[in-house]
């Protein structure tokens, strides 16, 4: 039994923000399904009364003063930009 | 003997007392780095022409008698995803090629006050995701003791390269056993320190809760040394740690009388080759002879580690790598006219399998209707992992196992399957779910190729984790061999 489907795996593409071909979906259909497949072990564990760990160690909020501190400036920030104007970056027609 | 295969502390002697100068160093460098790098390809980006000048000025500095940084004119190499401030880095992927960052790592920072000189960027797994080097998106680098074997990954290069004597030490990064690995199957020392010593900010994010930068050296000593330059807490990372920093080098004490040893059984099982758990035992004998004691234990749940970590890392990968988009950095593709399209184009043609596979099953597992029966599944196991740790190191002072279940592979046995390259990184894993630290130093060989011991302590006890390294390296001969290139 497939775990996932092509069409699926093109739906998460789309989400990942990632353009495959029909070759490369069937390709990852396979692969993705085999991981996955691979990863329902997992279900094997009674984890009901476990509480999940998203950070190893006990994490707490880290403020700092509100002071103005140094920043980079346009020419900086631009510098790797692949495409700009008037220190803004460039990208392609949102609106129709 | 190269003066590229001394210690630290005797390199420094040699500065000291003028035989040697920084500039001295640092041509031997390059000397090396051009007599083997053809052959090893570590190097991504070479730095030559500063590291000459801050060499001479360097020179200057031991001249004038001004204070010294700790690791005084000692040339390093960094992996591709530190940042460096006007030097290119690229993460190893073509979506990075141009790439050149407008500030430090905050470790760079660190090794520019101990003084050492960045010698050039180092090769790896295109984003850190893999176990052989041979995902980066420019060349495979190979393992100097065998060149049809891989170095490991996904810090394979910065093993390679001070296996092969290009260079004195190394940053790696350590995900699920990026650094222990391909320092095994190099046979030098690499240490993962435990989550939140060292500063993060400036390592490209692959897994962000997993994620450790850490030393790679010749040998225990050295591996201290620059431990202790880029250790502490620092307040451009919120996940580090507020902890005190120890005198590294002071845990050198050669003392292991009297310490506990748990053993899991899963780290001597099934999978793992015959010669391997020969050396590990061989390991274990010099290490009662020293007046250690060791006992079987049990990491129940390690065997569903893998499982926990493809699911948890590649999550975080899919939200992390989000941000290379062709919109602010990186490259931007030309075949698209709106903006979706451009997205989905740049992010298609810039990364490369390996990382387009884990940003899919990252998306997937986080994606509404598989959040829980994935995604949160896995941080419960994570926790049941943890526990495995907390449990064990009640009782004993460490753990000793393999650092990977086999010696170093052929390049192309492992690329056509993504689960069995997986399989490399099974007794890593466990460790970076748990945020401990773990050291591998080199413990014998398997047909020619190094064989890796790993040492895993307490959260921030990375002392006891040297001081055994330390005595079982000064007890045995396995460090001092090199491979003939």
């Amino acid at each position: 039994m497939s775990r996932i489907s092509k069409d699926q795996v093109k739906h998460v593409a789309h989400l990942a923000r990632l353009a495959v071909t029909d070759e490369e979906a069937e390709m990852l259909t396979e692969q993705l399904d085999k991981i996955i497949g691979f990863a329902e072990e997992l279900k094997e564990l009674d984890t009901d009364n476990v509480e999940p760990t998203t950070h190893v160690l006990e994490l707490k909020n880290v403020l700092r003063e509100d002071k103005v501190r140094n920043s980079v400036s346009v020419d900086e920030a631009m510098k790797n930009a692949p495409a700009q104007k008037d220190g803004q970056f460039k990208v392609p027609n949102i609106l129709e | 003997m190269s003066i590229l295969d001394k210690k630290i502390s005797e390199l420094h002697q040699l500065l000291h007392t003028k035989e040697l100068s920084v500039s001295d160093i640092v041509d031997a460098t390059f000397d090396r780095i051009h007599q083997v790098d053809d052959k090893v390809r570590a190097f991504l980006t070479l730095n030559q022409e500063f590291s000459r000048i801050k060499a001479k000025q360097l020179d200057e500095k031991l001249i004038s008698g001004a204070d010294r940084g700790l690791l005084f004119g000692m040339p390093i190499g960094i992996k591709d995803n530190i940042v460096t401030k006007g030097i290119r880095t690229t993460c190893a992927s073509r979506i990075l090629e141009n790439f050149e960052p407008i500030y430090d790592a905050t470790v760079v920072e660190k090794l520019t006050e101990a003084d050492t000189i960045t010698i050039g960027k180092l090769n790896m797994d295109e984003f850190a995701m893999g176990s052989s080097n041979e995902n980066s998106g420019f060349h495979p680098t190979h393992n100097p003791w065998d060149l049809s074997c891989v170095p490991g990954g996904s810090s394979g290069a910065s093993a390679a390269a001070v296996s092969a004597g290009e260079v004195l030490f190394s940053l790696g990064s350590d995900t699920g056993g990026s650094i222990r690995q391909p320092a095994a199957f190099c046979g030098v020392v690499g240490l993962k320190p435990t989550y939140g010593l060292v500063s993060r900010y400036g390592l490209v994010a692959f897994a962000s809760s997993l994620d450790q930068i850490g030393p790679i050296t010749q040998n225990v000593e050295d591996n201290a040394y620059l431990l202790q330059a880029i250790a502490g807490n620092d307040p451009m990372d919120s996940t580090s740690a507020k902890v005190d920093i120890p005198d590294y080098l002071a845990s050198f004490t050669g003392e292991v009388n009297g310490l506990k040893i748990g053993v899991p059984k899963e780290y001597l099982g099934e999978g793992v080759q015959p010669d391997v758990k020969e050396r590990i035992m061989e390991a274990l004998k010099v290490l009662e002879g020293l007046g250690a004691t060791w006992e079987e234990v049990s990491l129940p749940h390690s065997r569903y580690a893998l499982a926990t970590y493809y699911l948890l890392s590649s999550s975080e990968a899919s939200a992390n790598l989000s941000r290379f988009d062709g919109v602010r950095y990186g490259l931007r593709s030309d075949n698209s006219n709106n903006l979706i399209d451009m997205y989905k184009q740049s992010r298609s043609e810039g990364f490369g399998e390996e990382v387009k596979r884990r940003i899919m099953l990252g998306t997937f597992a986080l994606s509404s209707g598989y959040y829980d029966a994935y995604y949160k599944k896995a941080q419960k196991v994570r926790t049941l992992i943890k526990e495995d740790f907390t449990n064990i190191f009640e009782k004993y002072d460490v753990i000793i196992g393999p650092t990977t279940p086999s010696a170093s592979f052929k390049c192309g046995a492992m690329t056509k399957d993504p689960l069995t390259m997986y399989m490399n990184d099974i007794l890593t894993i466990p460790v970076n779910l748990a945020g401990v630290p773990a050291i591998s130093v080199p413990c014998g060989f398997s047909d020619g190729l190094p064989i890796g011991l790993q040492i895993i302590g307490k959260h921030f006890d990375e002392s006891t984790i040297y001081k055994v390294a330390h005595a079982f390296e000064q007890a045995t001969e396995h460090h001092k061999a090199k491979p003939k290139l």
